[in-house]
């Protein structure tokens, strides 16, 4: 589905993000992790064509990012609370969204009606537009509306950072829905190792910039990736 | 810790993402005002002897104190429109041990060093030192009287500071003020009470007894604790002080439907202007602008320059067209990533702000019709300049747009939120005025004003034919400099 190849990033010199190759098939449920400044959020955003890449490309779904926009259609992502509009309510955000992806209003009222249990009552119907929520009500928000529209892949920027407990296991039972579905392929970046190991088939550690860790998870994957990031 | 403040600033400015054009801005707006201070100046040399000429018999001192009330009032409206109000991000401030009270007063005395308070001492200085050599007054009494001038210059600086707020923040406690003006306008008018001559008798009697400048010296601390207490009630990130949790309403707005495909973006701009401050004050603009031609019209002064009514056409049937489309896409800044990784079409997304003014064009058109009233010449020269609006400027503010940096939060603070409400604004919309007006100048020296008219209407009507190909054209430009505008939004600037 999703092809890397030489792809770098340089910023006035510093290499922030080197991957040579990397493959990701379809249907897969890929998680990203690393430490602080290890180059998550870059590949996401070089991903998401939000900025060029010094050398290499990127291909979605025989698109290139980089040229081609025929990408966004089957893509959806949601990175931080700077993807939400802060002067609509939670409904017309997702009613925009859903315009934007050619879903009508009963398409997206069934999907919300779906996840009701994971918006806990404090979402939907509450007379307070997205810039009045706190930082982890507008997580929801944002996560739910990559949803919409039945994309292919889905990206989720540190999803598990700022909700609490309940809706982080919540989160992870519709991650591993997703992750589920042979057609849409998840990809979710995280420091958190052990809710990555939970809801992801693979695991990618990152390290200034470089990959240095490829493994399919299983039992001892945990384990592994706390030995190595242990000091 | 003001030197901590002043060092803030000159980080904010010069390592902001649209420091060229600011640069170019500011050197431009470095012209102007010293062009104007010069001006200044020499009426301030020359007032003396002019009124003593003029006036044979009477003292200068006292007719100009006579007169100082127009000039207040005067020195109000222009500093309403032109000087910006002065802001700071307090944000990174408000958890470090600093006092709140000395940040509301740097950003207080910042505004003493505006060249708006500058012009008022370029004229009272060289007036006050000729009153003193030709008109037999006392050196200590006329200085006595400077320090009243200048008082009331800062009065009015700190008085449009509330009144500037008041505007942003809510139409009806503006509108006090206008009625308030208007009162005491009318009892001059018929003078029933001459608040001219009120305030000339008692800065005649100032000089006469120096001891009575702590009045005015009184007003202006008052004034500027005002603001000091306005400022400290909003000293916070939320604005939950004045406004009562505003209670948000789903709104389904079906009847955009109609519009087709840009009906969403349509949906979205019509929220973003109503429920944000920032662009509901450039409606609330638009119409106080229809007025403009009032001041102008009547003056048989202007009758022999046809080209100077294009500048008021194009301004009072553009107004909002130039207030809303000089920041696009900024005002979309917030969330423009989100933008950009989903499936929008920009072509419709410019589509929609184009729709936007044009609407506003046509509304402002039909309801400056009444204008007739001064000759049909007027209306025509209003609709030539509507047109032009709608085809030739529309795209230009688009295309300009695809250059546009500059981040507007509209989630700040009221304490910081009038970004581009000053004299740049203005400036920027310069040549959008300038040309046409150039153009009608141009023709009609050639042929005749008719011709004129028709050249504005053409150009806007090729301009509309043409709108399809030119949005496709400048949705390329968006395109291709989307990472440099998606970098600029992700600064925080203030």
């Amino acid at each position: 589905m999703i092809q890397v190849q030489n792809l770098s990033k340089t910023y006035s010199g510093t290499t922030v993000l080197k991957i040579d190759t990397l493959e990701i098939p379809k249907g897969q449920s890929f998680g990203l992790v690393g430490n602080n400044g290890a180059g998550k959020t870059t590949f996401f955003s070089l991903l998401l064509d939000l900025i060029q890449p010094t050398t290499g490309k990127i291909i979605n779904n025989d698109v290139q990012v980089n040229i081609s926009e025929n990408w966004k259609p089957f893509t959806s992502s949601f990175l931080d609370e700077s993807f939400l509009i802060g002067y609509l309510t939670p409904e017309e955000y997702f009613y925009f969204i859903g315009d934007l992806r050619n879903q009508n209003k009963a398409d997206v009222d069934s999907l919300l009606a779906k996840h009701e249990e994971f918006f806990n009552n404090e979402i939907l119907k509450n007379k307070k537009y997205l810039r009045d929520l706190s930082k982890g009500n507008q997580k929801k928000v944002g996560i739910i509306a990559t949803l919409i529209g039945n994309p292919e892949v889905v990206i989720l920027d540190e999803p598990f950072a700022n909700l609490d407990p309940t809706t982080v296991s919540r989160l992870k039972k519709i991650i591993k829905e997703l992750a589920e579905n042979p057609d849409v392929t998840v990809l979710v970046s995280s420091h958190d190792l052990q809710h990555t190991v939970e809801v992801c088939d693979r695991i990618v550690v990152l390290n200034k910039g470089e990959v240095v860790k490829d493994i399919q998870t299983s039992t001892e994957t945990l384990q592994e990736l706390e030995t190595f990031f242990a000091v | 810790m003001f030197k901590h403040f002043i060092n803030l600033e000159l980080k904010t400015f010069f390592r902001s993402a649209s420091l060229g054009k600011s640069i170019g801005l500011k050197i431009l707006m470095g012209f102007l005002a010293v062009y104007f201070l010069l001006s200044f100046l020499v009426i301030g040399i020359a007032l003396y002897p002019i009124l003593e000429k003029s006036f044979p018999g009477q003292k200068p001192l006292i007719i100009v104190n006579n007169f100082v009330i127009f000039w207040m009032v005067t020195d109000l409206v222009l500093r309403f429109f032109m000087q910006s109000l002065p802001v700071m991000n307090i944000k990174p401030l408000l958890v470090l041990p600093i006092k709140k009270e000395k940040v509301i007063h740097f950003v207080l005395l910042k505004s003493l060093s505006s060249v708006y308070n500058i012009f008022p001492q370029l004229m009272i200085i060289p007036f006050g030192i000729f009153c003193i050599l030709k008109g037999n007054y006392a050196t200590f009494n006329i200085i006595v009287w400077m320090l009243a001038m200048y008082s009331l210059a800062l009065i009015v600086n700190y008085t449009n500071f509330l009144i500037k707020k008041k505007f942003a923040e809510n139409i009806k406690t503006f509108l006090v003020f206008v009625v308030f003006g208007l009162i005491l306008a009318a009892l001059e008018y018929y003078t029933i009470f001459k608040i001219s001559t009120t305030i000339g008798t008692f800065l005649n009697t100032l000089v006469e007894q120096p001891a009575l400048v702590i009045i005015p010296i009184l007003i202006l601390t008052g004034m500027y604790f005002l603001n000091f207490n306005y400022l400290k009630h909003n000293f916070y990130l939320d604005n939950s002080l004045q406004s009562k949790a505003q209670e948000a309403t789903t709104t389904d707005l079906g009847w955009t439907k109609r519009f087709g495909e840009i009906a969403p973006f349509l949906q979205l701009d019509l929220k973003l202007i109503w429920r944000n401050k920032r662009p509901r004050t450039t409606v609330w603009m638009s119409f106080i602008f229809l007025a403009y031609g009032l001041l102008i019209y009547p003056n048989p002064h202007y009758n022999d320059s046809p080209a100077f009514f294009v500048v008021v056409g194009i301004l009072m049937t553009g107004i909002f067209m130039l207030n809303f489309g000089q920041f696009i896409p900024s005002w979309d800044s917030n969330y423009y990533g989100m933008m950009m990784s989903q499936n929008i079409p920009l072509k419709q997304y410019l589509a929609s702000k184009a729709g936007l003014m044009s609407v506003s064009v046509v509304v402002l058109a039909i309801l400056s019709t009444p204008y007739l009233y001064f000759g049909w010449k007027v209306l025509a020269i209003n609709l030539a300049c509507a047109t032009y609006n709608l085809g030739v400027n529309i795209p230009v503010l688009l295309f300009a747009g695809s250059y546009n940096k500059k981040k507007i939060d509209l989630e700040k603070s009221p304490f910081m939120n009038y970004q581009g409400t000053g004299a740049t604004q203005w400036i920027v919309g310069l040549p959008l005025m300038a040309f046409p007006a150039l153009l009608f100048y141009g023709v009609s020296t050639i042929l005749n004003p008719e011709s004129a008219i028709i050249v504005l209407a053409l150009l806007g009507i090729i301009g509309i034919g043409m709108r399809n190909f030119l949005i496709d054209k400048i949705a390329e430009g968006f395109r291709k400099r989307k990472y440099a505008t998606i970098d600029g939004f992700k600064q925080q600037e203030n």
